[in-house]
């Protein structure tokens, strides 16, 4: 306030102005997280493309968005979650949980007489399967705001209840494709664009995508999540319900995690009562990757959307450049680290 | 009921107010009154229960006995969610904003405006050009013109500005009464005389504001009235006029006792 003072204010603005081509940088990324995963993925597209052109065909493209759309749609769930500075370990177990439910209740249940009426209508099978996604979530969210116990924890135990009860109440039958109604793979069915083949479930992952991308950024219940993610105690004193949010948070993730659910068996054509015990790294992977804090409040859906993708692109241009598998799983853990790195470094920034 | 010394109604009266953290007893029948227009310090030393007081007011405690009174009206704030409502904005030690939310939406955090019409009511859709609007008019308001950008991460602010945001925040909603907890403690003089600059201000609007502080000599600068707290209750009430900054220091450690005939407990006038 005080004129006084306006010469040596101006000088240290002056300084503070200077800024190298490196902190521009660390500006910049720090506004647009996601644009490091972006500059991931396009050299890996250019890098594959150029080892083997048949990279870039339609035939291949369509191939890759199939291959992601499992752990696409799963990570759309795992972001909010990170977000709230929580992890959830349990994803995969729920998935293969709600699976079972819907593939079981679709075929067995009329015979079984346990809901018959699921049996005749495969769409109520699917909205059980969901809603068995969405209780599981519940119990998570439930045994972290009321017994305020770590995530991590919460949903280790729940991985091994879910991959159990999945075990006990349906054993270990896979449901075959045969046996299945249409309904229940409906988003295993294509389109097709020229060559390129589009498969429903990526068409539901993208618009999830375009919806929770929404959410975050233009409602309150958004703004909410990377507060209390952020800063937990300043939430709760700006008069944010703290607990709630966490709640909510894990439910929508189970309402996520059930409509993967259908997306899966749409894209496998079976359902199995053994989850790929790499899909709950794969998600996390994703949302790391693309650039979100596991320390919570901060990150895009987008950039997960990218770094589901570049999981994909790096397994699929390996594949097709006739390079082990191995080298896959090495270029994910180089990824996963810098962009931890990148993280840290860009939460240093200054103005 | 009113204070028994007062013929003015206390904006803020807190009698008897007792709260313990376990076998830690940090307010032992606290009383307190702010009065209309006042800047009312609050000092003692560390343990006294400054900080204990006043968030039973902002929301963030809840006394295990006691009344609170706002404007006359008995209270009980259950969160600081109820103490907002009720029109008491405080300003936490640690400011209480989140680092990676940008100015504007730190503002209107907890509260955020939506659209109108079915965009807002259907897809919750917020209003941020409002928001953004409306957060500068405030900060403008307050003469903080060194925020260049509304649309800043509060991250990249320095102390002082974040101050600025977590003052302007308060006294953009605050329509009773607004605490400020120990604001300019982590500041430089630069930037604690713009704070203090903020809380004059605030009183020349008639916003009554409780300002809790170790820096003697800015109590003495802004305060009308010095409550000084001592081992969980009120030792004194004492005004900038009637007692020197030793006293005042001395009433704090107990070396020095004022009789309540001495004492201000009305308004100044």
């Amino acid at each position: 306030m005080s004129s006084a003072s306006a010469g040596p204010a101006d000088l240290a603005d002056e300084f503070m102005e200077r800024r190298t081509t490196l902190q521009r940088i660390q500006g910049v990324l720090h506004k647009y997280p996601y644009l490091s995963p972006l500059i991931v993925l396009l050299v890996a597209v250019i890098i594959f493309y150029l080892l083997n052109s048949r990279f870039l065909l339609p035939q291949n493209l369509s191939f890759v968005t199939q291959q992601t759309v499992v752990v696409g749609t799963l990570a759309i769930a795992q972001t909010l979650i990170i977000l709230t500075a929580g992890i959830d370990l349990s994803i995969g177990a729920v998935m293969t949980f709600a699976q079972m439910t819907m593939a079981n209740l679709a075929v067995f249940a009329t015979a079984s007489n346990i809901l018959p009426v699921a049996g005749q209508n495969p769409y109520l099978a699917i909205t059980v399967g969901i809603l068995a996604g969405v209780a599981s979530g519940a119990l998570n969210g439930f045994l972290i705001v009321r017994f305020n116990l770590p995530p991590f924890i919460v949903t280790l135990g729940t991985l091994s209840i879910f991959t159990a009860l999945t075990l006990i109440f349906f054993k270990a039958r896979t449901i075959q494709n045969a046996e299945m109604p249409d309904q229940m793979k409906w988003l295993g069915n294509t389109f097709k664009i020229g060559d390129f083949q589009l498969l429903y479930g990526v068409i539901l992952m993208l618009v999830m995508y375009a919806i929770f991308g929404y959410i975050l950024r233009n409602t309150a219940w958004g703004l909410h999540i990377y507060a209390v993610g952020d800063d937990p105690n300043a939430a709760e004193l700006s008069g944010i319900s703290t607990k709630r949010v966490i709640f909510s948070v894990y439910v929508v993730a189970g309402l996520v995690i059930g409509i993967a659910a259908w997306v899966t068996i749409g894209r496998v054509g079976s359902a199995s009562p053994n989850p790929d015990p790499l899909l709950n790294l794969d998600t996390i992977t994703a949302v790391v990757i693309g650039g979100t804090s596991l320390f919570g409040g901060r990150g895009t859906l987008i950039g997960t959307l990218i770094g589901a993708l570049i999981i994909t692109v790096v397994q699929n241009g390996l594949s097709l450049a006739g390079l082990d598998q191995a080298y896959r799983v090495l270029a994910i853990g180089i990824l996963v680290i810098a962009a931890v790195a990148i993280d840290q470094w860009i939460r240093k920034v200054k103005a | 009921m009113t204070a028994p010394t007062a013929t003015v109604t206390p904006v803020i009266q807190g009698v008897n107010l007792v709260k313990t953290f376990g076998r830690v007893v940090a307010l032992n029948g606290a009383d307190l009154e702010l009065f209309p227009g006042e800047v009312l310090a609050v000092v003692g030393d560390n343990g006294a229960g400054k900080s204990s007081l006043i968030k039973c007011f902002s929301g963030a405690h809840t006394p295990d006995r006691g009344e609170m009174y706002l404007n006359g009206k008995k209270v009980e704030f259950k969160s600081t969610h109820e103490a907002r409502e009720g029109g008491v904005e405080t300003v936490f030690q640690t400011l209480a904003v989140a680092p990676a939310l940008d100015i504007a939406s730190n503002l209107y955090l907890g509260r955020e405006l939506r659209k109108a019409g079915f965009v807002g009511s259907v897809f919750r859709m917020l209003d941020k050009k409002a928001m953004r609007q409306e957060a500068s008019a405030h900060l403008k308001n307050l003469g903080i013109s060194t925020l260049q950008n509304i649309t800043q991460a509060v991250e990249t602010l320095s102390g002082g500005q974040r101050q600025a945001v977590a003052v302007a925040r308060a006294a953009a909603f605050g329509s009773e009464v607004i605490i400020l907890d120990e604001p300019t403690a982590a500041l430089g003089v630069n930037e604690s005389a713009r704070v203090l600059k903020m809380i004059q201000d605030l009183r020349e609007r008639g916003m009554p504001v409780i300002l809790i502080s170790h820096n003697m000599p800015q109590v003495f600068e802004v305060a009308n009235r010095i409550h000084v707290a001592r081992l969980g209750k009120r030792a004194a009430v004492v005004t900038p006029q009637s007692h020197s900054m030793n006293d005042v220091v001395a009433i704090m450690t107990g070396a020095m006792t004022v009789p309540v005939e001495e004492q201000q407990l009305t308004p100044v006038t």
